[in-house]
């Protein structure tokens, strides 16, 4: 039976519900926008019930652990074509198996979670890294990311923690979605018209005035660290691979 | 623009990068709610240079005005270099603003020693002060603890910082002499013991009294310079294993000795001895996470690390009887010490075999390089085709791919 859902991982969980409810056999689930209807195949919605949501994450942590529940997610974050069924796999395993399988790495669908996780959190980590703040006139930080998998929701506690006192918005120019602090809560937000956020080097109309000042000293403290004597652009590479150079700004030639 | 300030960054940055600590982990300060920053557990590196170093920190010196006339250092006395002095609201301007910014996690602030000792270390932690008391900022901060300053203030500093450090630079006494004739061990060890006595009390009355203030909770390190002085690796490392075992330190940084100096008491080495600094790296990540003990690494019969092996499996090669090790049974700590597994595989491989036995295949999966491993290992698989091999040949097979390459390195080295 082909299952969709409604692109949310509580979704996702409310199908690992109805699943069990109905004792379905599965052959595919895939977000509702993302299935193709054909002449053959049809597919079945399922609504997204909270509390059913609920009770699988519940039963996850239990039969696991709390840090495998919030695995999961992350890798729902993933985007990966077949991320929904993986995980449903993997989920299934879980409840199936008297003993918790969350560690046997022997197991193709487990280790490709903790792959995905990896990798994730690989992410997550160079976008707490490669965020550049710019300072604006209403003294708003502000940075646009581009990152490889929708790591945003996985960011504000972070910047949260370090920057309470300081008003921050971080934007996905590709997913066109940002999370934004007032000094008092985090928001998400979208915007009708985003064109002016899908620039990364704001204008200089807008930015407060000390900020390019900022911007040029730390481009000559990065160019003044470097010892050109031990030049490894190897490695140099393997740490800031090409497609996050557009984040740094000390990486920019003009200025 | 302040092009005072920005010339003046150029300075004091260039001064500082000698200096190779840039870690801003093992901390654990939390921010507060109308503060700035925190230094909780990973550090993260922000950015990195074209030699491939991690850029974490603003790590700046405060001033390369010196009175002193070390050999090794660009800032020495006699070098003519221009130089500078920030003021603290220059330095704690830069360090609110750039961490704003999310540029880095904190500041890392030396000194040249201008005046005298205690002057000097009196502005380090006013700086530190200002930031942590006027500035809410709870960002990383390491200091230098200035050889030859008063305790008080040595103590003051870890009140305000997470982390301080005192250089050795020059790994044997009789080679620091020589070339800085103004230092000597003893002023070194002095702040070094101090700052260890004091850690320590601070950690157990921490135990007692849950809010009981911290003192330098990221410890404290130092710094080697390799090859400006005939030290051999057996000397280097088990100076650097008494520091870990006797003053307790966090980290001993290996600073392979950039040629800057035209100072005649300094060899004339043409290269940074890179290859040497990354073999003492994995040598002291072998002793503070593999559980190696320093005379497995080094010893009479071999003072230096090998520099076409990494050390574990140059310690491997040396050991062959104590392989092959079987993936399914040894303990944890056994599969530590196969070349070519890590801690991460180790403990992988640990938790899966519960669930059933490993092959190779899973091995492989799970991350194990098995072009190194293969050579000392057993799983369930039935053929071992690479057992018994003798040490020699394992040594050719390992070499092979980039043995043109390491042999280039060594000749430049040398030349």
């Amino acid at each position: 039976m082909i299952l969709t859902y409604d692109g949310t991982f509580s979704g996702l969980l409310s199908v690992v519900f109805e699943v069990y409810r109905l004792k379905i056999t599965v052959s595919k689930i895939v977000p509702e926008d993302e299935w193709q209807s054909n002449f053959f195949d049809q597919a079945t919605y399922v609504e997204t019930d909270s509390a059913w949501a609920d009770r699988v994450r519940k039963g996850i942590e239990k039969k696991a652990s709390k840090k495998i529940a919030n695995t999961l997610y992350q890798c729902f974050l993933s985007e990966q074509a077949d991320i929904s069924m993986l995980l449903f796999n993997f989920i299934q395993k879980l409840f199936d198996s008297p003993s918790d399988i969350s560690d046997n790495y022997g197991d193709d669908t487990v280790l490709r979670i903790h792959q995905i996780k990896k990798k994730i959190g690989r992410e997550v980590h160079r976008m707490h890294a490669f965020v550049r703040f710019q300072r604006t006139k209403d003294d708003i930080y502000y940075a646009v990311i581009e990152p490889d998998f929708n790591v945003l929701p996985l960011l504000p506690k972070h910047f949260l923690d370090r920057y309470p006192a300081q008003k921050w918005l971080l934007y996905d120019s590709q997913r066109r979605y940002g999370v934004y602090y007032d000094l008092h809560k985090t928001t998400f937000i979208t915007f009708e018209d985003d064109e002016r956020l899908q620039y990364r080097q704001l204008n200089e109309s807008v930015l407060d005035q000390s900020e390019p000042e900022y911007q040029i000293l730390w481009k000559s403290y990065f160019d003044s660290v470097n010892i050109p004597e031990r030049r490894n652009m190897k490695l140099h590479l393997q740490h800031v691979p090409k497609r996050y150079w557009k984040y740094l700004s000390e990486k920019r030639q003009q200025f | 623009m302040n092009q005072r300030v920005k010339e003046k960054l150029e300075i004091l940055s260039d001064a500082a990068k000698y200096d190779v600590s840039c870690s801003s982990s093992g901390s654990n300060r939390k921010n507060t709610k109308d503060g700035l920053g925190n230094s909780s557990g990973m550090g993260i590196c922000h950015s990195y240079t074209e030699d491939g170093r991690c850029v974490s920190l603003l790590k700046i010196l405060l001033t390369n005005h010196c009175i002193f006339d070390c050999a090794y250092c660009v800032s020495r006395r006699s070098n003519d270099v221009k130089r500078a002095a920030f003021t603290v609201q220059e330095v704690v301007d830069l360090t609110i603003n750039f961490y704003r910014r999310n540029y880095i996690e904190g500041l890392f602030l030396s000194s040249g020693i201008f005046k005298n000792p205690d002057y000097t270390m009196e502005r380090l932690v006013r700086i530190a002060k200002e930031l942590r008391t006027q500035h809410k900022f709870n960002g990383y901060i390491h200091l230098k603890a200035i050889p030859g300053a008063s305790d008080e203030l040595i103590h003051e500093a870890g009140l305000y910082a997470d982390r301080l450090s005192v250089n050795l630079e020059i790994p044997s006494e009789m080679s620091l002499k020589k070339v800085a004739p103004e230092k000597n061990y003893g002023d070194v060890y002095k702040p070094m013991n101090y700052l260890a006595e004091t850690i320590t009390g601070f950690k157990e009355e921490q135990k007692a009294i849950r809010r009981a203030p911290k003192f330098a909770p990221g410890g404290q390190s130092t710094q080697l310079v390799i090859g400006a002085t005939p030290e051999k690796d057996l000397q280097v490392l088990n100076l650097a294993n008494d520091l870990y075992k006797k003053q307790n330190l966090k980290r001993v940084y290996y600073s392979g000795y950039v040629p800057i100096s035209s100072d005649e008491r300094m060899p004339a080495l043409k290269q940074t001895p890179v290859v040497r600094e990354n073999r003492l790296y994995q040598a002291d990540w072998l002793m503070r996470f593999y559980g190696f003990g320093v005379d497995e690494i080094v010893n009479d019969h071999h003072p230096e690390l090998d520099l076409e092996l990494d050390p574990k499996a140059a310690y491997a090669l040396r050991n062959p009887e104590r392989f092959p090790v079987d993936i399914n049974h040894a303990d944890y700590e056994v599969i530590l010490r196969v070349p070519g597994i890590g801690v991460r595989s180790a403990k992988k491989i640990v938790a899966a075999r519960k669930h059933g036995k490993l092959r190779m295949e899973h091995l492989k999966k799970i991350g194990v390089v098995l072009k190194r491993a293969k050579y000392f290992i057993t799983c369930l698989d039935k053929d071992f085709i690479f057992l018994g091999k003798q040490p020699e040949l394992i040594r050719q097979a390992f070499l092979q791919p980039t043995r043109s390459k390491v042999a280039a390195n060594q000749l430049n080295l040398f030349a």
